[in-house]
């Protein structure tokens, strides 16, 4: 097992160097600047805002300087400046005086007083928080259809179920937002059409410290909106797996020594068949956190999908790279960690 | 199955008239199951009817998609009053236009009607692109395996790690900036060129078509490696069948099911891009009608004029319902095992 996560850490190394790598090769080869405005700048300003951000140093040097930066783990007795170029997202103080720093995304251009952490700090949690309520929708819809739909197999409730699972899975968001938006936000005014009820400092960085209606009322339809499609996705594989496992010779069993049937659905067949629907919650956890770029546009949240999509128009290179290499990071891990809750479920597989 | 058993197996009657057995290849089987199916039907009809607009649209619809008659902004017909009770008070009205025009006087129902081709098109040239490069890469991993099959597998998982739909908006960055005004002559002017006659397409295929394969070539590997096992591949070695004989006449009649169907339920995925990355403004270049770029421009006056966004959400969603229902309905025809379990 140890050395299976060694590996996987290893994977998750070589991803973040091809990752970081496509990026920089793409955003750089993109004529145009980061400050080409529409009234060009004098030569010796820009030339001077080039040196500032190291804009001048060959290609391979600010590729090489960006992995050091961001990729290696620092270890240092110098604690971070907290100035524009030293901004670690992971900033530990170790004993001994001793300070772990890590990713350090530098400063954006578009933002002048901001580096790309803070746009993480300030806007990540929202798209967090997003994904978290989306991904609770989609479990708290998704296994109760799946599993009825199951039990009751070529029932109505089963068509129905598959129904709504199969509508569930084609409303696209682009569709479905501005739908809602209309008919909850502007013609029934239940709830607000746009914008979002949380502000920083949060807690454990990205809990609001108020969970009440105000911060609900804003995140219904978006959570709902965003979730929908996944919970179909969840109800499809549960019922498949359940199906599978009712047939199993272990559940014969139990019914024939007589367990009474909820007995049997509950401790025998539920817990196997939502092994491979526990596989999918890690993936469809990180593409909800990280997909959140349509709703957070629709209803107005100022998440950072919102924020990387205006990053691209800005041409702001530093948010950019660092929003793809942290949604990298994050799905990787994602996988990695559903992959060692997997071998704890079913300890028949091995990793070796 | 058990049906179809006691259809066909007629007991033979005493006169002795010999059995008359209806044979059937799997594709006729399948075909008459998704026949029986009503969703999938209702999904095809529709996609039918989509590509008979798509190809007459020049016929159907009223009036252009790119010119709008500017004292005629944001009108709307009477009946949207009663469908939409909170533009009643301030709406001009005009039943010049069904579905209204918008913020500068352009017919909705025409740009949804030219918006329809823009869908198809990205719909089936980007399942034919992932199902070609898919299948090329997929069958020389799993036909060869050893060395090769693991180095194209390990690239395929570190691409798989980029997140997708960041990896796309990537690439339309690039492709919007770079080839916008390049050089005269240059191979960058002239995929600028076809891009911009393709009012913004070609791109966008390509930039789909370079994001959607993975998934294709790693089903096709996977198969071809249980197909390779077969007997009936031992038998075609052994009549001395060449590789490339084996892979088309063998293997891959034996595995296009399951790439079919995969690849008819990925299409409302390629048809969510194209309209999410019209919607970011990274798509189709106006005036030419996305209905992602309109959903995007009526998303602006959502409180004021909800028609503009409204209908065209309406026409993806319908879109892709229609493809997800026959996607549906082809996998329990070709595989009645997987129905429901995706």
């Amino acid at each position: 097992m140890g050395r299976y996560i060694a590996r996987r850490l290893i994977y998750l190394v070589v991803v973040l160097f091809v990752v970081s790598g496509i990026t920089f090769l793409l955003e750089h080869a993109v004529p145009g600047g980061p400050f080409d405005r529409e009234k060009a700048l004098p030569p010796e300003i820009k030339a001077n805002l080039e040196r500032r951000y190291h804009l001048d140093d060959p290609l391979l040097v600010q590729y090489g300087n960006y992995l050091n930066d961001v990729i290696l783990p620092h270890l240092t007795f110098h604690p971070a400046t907290n100035n524009m170029d030293e901004d670690y997202l992971f900033n530990f103080r170790l004993p001994g005086g001793l300070w772990l720093q890590w990713m350090n995304f530098g400063p954006s251009y578009a933002s002048r007083s901001r580096t790309v952490n803070d746009i993480f700090r300030q806007q990540l949690p929202v798209s967090i928080q997003l994904g978290i309520m989306a991904f609770f929708v989609s479990v708290i819809i998704g296994m109760p259809l799946g599993i009825m739909a199951a039990l009751k197999q070529n029932t109505f409730f089963d068509y129905f179920g598959m129904s709504i699972a199969i509508i569930g899975v084609s409303i696209p968001i682009l569709a479905l937002g501005p739908i809602m938006v209309w008919l909850f936000g502007v013609d029934l005014k239940w709830l607000p059409p746009s914008g979002w009820g949380a502000q920083p400092p949060y807690i454990m960085g990205f809990i609001p410290h108020q969970l009440g209606w105000n911060f609900f009322k804003y995140a219904i339809m978006p959570a709902l909106v965003l979730g929908i499609g996944s919970s179909a996705i969840i109800a499809r594989l549960t019922r498949g797996s359940l199906l599978q496992v009712i047939r199993e010779d272990y559940i014969r069993t139990a019914r024939s020594k007589g367990l009474i049937e909820s007995l049997v659905i509950r401790r025998h067949a539920l817990r196997n068949s939502l092994i491979p629907v526990v596989t999918i919650l890690g993936p469809l956890f990180a593409a909800l956190v990280t997909g959140t770029f349509v709703t957070e546009l629709i209803f107005g949240i100022p998440g950072l999908g919102k924020y990387f999509v205006t990053s691209i128009n800005n041409r702001d290179y530093p948010v950019i790279m660092g929003t793809t290499l942290l949604y990298a990071v994050f799905l990787v891990i994602a996988n990695l960690i559903v992959d060692i809750v997997y071998a704890f479920l079913d300890p028949r597989i091995r990793y070796s | 199955m058990v049906a179809q058993l006691t259809e066909d197996t007629k007991p033979v009657p005493a006169g002795g008239t010999p059995l008359t057995h209806k044979r059937e290849n799997l594709w006729q089987d399948a075909f008459r199951r998704l026949v029986r199916n009503r969703a999938a039907m209702i999904g095809g009809t529709i996609i039918l009817i989509l590509i008979f607009i798509a190809i007459f649209a020049d016929f159907i619809a009223p009036y252009p998609y790119d010119k709008g008659v500017l004292t005629d902004q944001n009108k709307v017909p009477e009946w949207m009053g009663t469908l939409f009770p909170t533009m009643k008070p301030y709406m001009k009205t005009s039943d010049k236009y069904p579905f209204g025009a918008d913020y500068i006087g352009r017919d909705i129902f025409s740009r949804l009607i030219y918006g329809t081709r823009i869908s198809l098109s990205i719909a089936f040239i980007g399942a034919t692109i992932s199902l070609v490069i898919g299948i090329i890469y997929g069958s020389i991993s799993g036909y060869f395996g050893g060395r090769a099959d693991n180095l194209m597998m390990r690239s395929v998982d570190v691409l798989y790690a980029f997140p997708g739909l960041l990896f796309i908006i990537l690439l339309m960055a690039f492709f919007r900036s770079s080839f916008a005004k390049p050089q005269v002559g240059t191979f960058g002017s002239i995929l600028g060129q076809i891009d911009s006659h393709m009012g913004g397409m070609f791109f966008i295929i390509i930039g789909i078509g370079l994001t959607a394969w993975e998934t294709t070539a790693r089903l096709t590997r996977g198969q071809v490696l249980s197909a390779r096992e077969k007997e009936y591949i031992e038998a075609a070695r052994t009549v001395g069948a060449s590789d490339v004989r084996i892979m088309f006449r063998h293997i891959l009649p034996n595995i296009v099911g399951p790439l079919i169907i995969v690849e008819t339920l990925a299409i409302p995925a390629y048809i969510g891009t194209e309209a999410f990355l019209s919607f970011i403004g990274l798509g189709i270049n106006p005036p030419t009608p996305s209905w992602g770029a309109m959903i995007s421009d009526g998303a602006q006056s959502i409180r004021t004029y909800p028609n503009q966004a409204i209908f065209p959400a309406l026409a993806l969603a319908i879109t892709m319902f229609a493809f997800n229902f026959l996607g549906d309905g082809l996998r329990d025809a070709l595989e009645p095992r997987m129905r429901g379990s995706q």
